[in-house]
């Protein structure tokens, strides 16, 4: 995976985006403090947001590029792009059940049996969303991504507000995702444990700045926890 | 209920659904544009169409009266192009509830798609939906009781429409009476009794469709 993204400007409220990265990492984290940009940031990469200007390209296919504050340019909408974007809270569709969540994004066919396996959603299929804890909703909206056959998945979050036994038991099912279907992903999180757990790569983001961006294991102090080696 | 009465309340019936089926497309399109686009005009037009909600409904049918009558704007070409007259046909009774129901149904549209969280519309567009699967599979499904409340409560209000429909389709016995106009005939002829036949079947259609409408409407939004 080659994620591009090269003069990326976003006017955001207080303050203006701006990013010039290029991801390469099979699971890249972006950390930041709450109201860094970072959602901003995977709504651009899923199409759902134009930059006043930038280049957003993955595996070399322009998917954005937008010069100087013109309405001109290249903008892929998001239904082309084969991104999938798994939301905070996964933006289960209510009224739809497990299995027509998860065959929203297919053309044709049943539910990949792969991503049951791995994300353990065999026993969810019939269930309503209502029925559904907090940890099955972010399986199943994992799942629901990827059973479109993402060539990337952004998460945004995947593991706020669950309990410690949980989080770990999702994180082992983001593992497999990585490493079993092979999916590459952008991990959005302010958390540095899950960060260190899951990426190899960091980008580092405070006020709509690039504060930061390597190799994860440069970028993270181990401590009780981890902490941002900062620049002397 | 005497035959008169049953043919003025299936009359009533009629006109009021077939008003509703007249501002259901414009209406909702309407309620979705407000909800979900900017455009230039935009204010504008919402206060447009809330005008008939606030304006003496005998105001809104003299607008009517004299865009739909046979020399006005609307009614010249009806009459002299398709043969139709609106003015003091039970086509002038149509019109007038649906100009009349048409703010409230505007009004719960909007609300219902204003409802409809705009992150599950953007989820659907990353799993490869175009813009009208996203409206036809998940922005309807979910505004849906918002919309049919809405619907339901224009309904109710296009049954007991008085004002607006006495101007524009007067109160032709047999033509274009309907409920609301014969109950104010009856009392203004001392026939108590008539007036009150007439009343309770006014009150029980339009018990059902307001208590249908609230029921769904508040049950409404998109659940979480």
């Amino acid at each position: 995976m080659r994620l591009e993204l090269a003069g990326i400007r976003l006017p955001l409220q207080p303050f203006t985006l701006e990013v010039e990265a290029t991801l390469q990492a099979a699971a890249s984290g972006i950390c930041g403090p709450s109201g860094a940009g970072k959602t901003s940031l995977l709504e651009l990469i899923a199409g759902l947001r134009r930059p006043a200007a930038g280049r957003v390209a993955l595996d070399g296919e322009v998917l954005t590029d937008i010069r100087n504050d013109t309405a001109r340019g290249t903008f892929l909408p998001a239904r082309h792009r084969r991104i999938g974007y798994v939301p905070q809270d996964g933006a289960l569709f209510p009224h739809l059940s497990v299995r027509g969540n998860l065959l929203y994004g297919r053309r044709d066919g049943d539910v990949p049996a792969a991503v049951v396996e791995v994300l353990g959603l065999g026993a969810l299929l019939d269930r309503g969303i209502r029925q559904l804890s907090g940890g099955e909703r972010r399986r199943v909206a994992l799942g629901r991504a990827l059973a479109a056959g993402p060539r990337l998945l952004l998460l945004d979050e995947p593991l706020s507000g669950l309990d410690g036994a949980l989080r770990e038991r999702v994180l082992g099912h983001l593992r497999m995702v990585r490493d079993e279907l092979g999916v590459p992903m952008l991990y959005v999180s302010h958390d540095l444990t899950e960060v260190a757990a899951l990426c190899s790569e960091l980008l580092v983001i405070e006020r709509g700045r690039v504060v930061a961006f390597g190799p994860a294991a440069d970028l993270l102090v181990p401590q009780p926890g981890f902490a941002l080696r900062r620049a002397p | 209920m005497n035959a008169d009465e049953w043919q003025i309340l299936g009359f009533t019936l009629r006109t009021a659904a077939l008003a509703l089926l007249l501002i259901l497309p414009p209406g909702v399109a309407l309620g979705w544009l407000l909800a979900r686009r900017s455009w230039p005009g935009k204010t504008l037009i919402e206060t447009l169409a809330a005008l008939p909600l606030v304006l003496p409904p005998v105001a809104t049918g003299f607008v009517l009266l004299r865009l739909f009558g046979r020399r006005g704007p609307l009614g010249a070409p009806l009459h002299e192009r398709l043969g139709l007259d609106v003015v003091f046909t039970w086509r002038g009774v149509v019109v007038a509830m649906a100009v009349m129901s048409l703010p409230l149904l505007v009004r719960a549209s909007r609300v219902a798609f204003e409802g409809v969280e705009t992150r599950l519309e953007d989820v659907a567009r990353t799993l490869g939906a175009g813009e009208l699967r996203v409206l036809a599979t998940i922005t309807l499904p979910l505004a849906a009781r918002g919309l049919l409340g809405g619907a339901l409560l224009a309904l109710a209000h296009a049954l007991g429409e008085f004002g607006a429909t006495i101007i524009v389709a007067g109160n032709i016995p047999g033509r274009t009476t309907t409920l609301a106009l014969a109950i104010f005939q009856r009392i203004q002829l001392g026939e108590d009794g008539a007036a009150l036949r007439l009343m309770a079947a006014a009150v029980v259609v339009a018990f059902a469709a307001v208590w249908l409408g609230e029921v769904l409407l508040r049950r409404g939004g998109p659940a979480a």
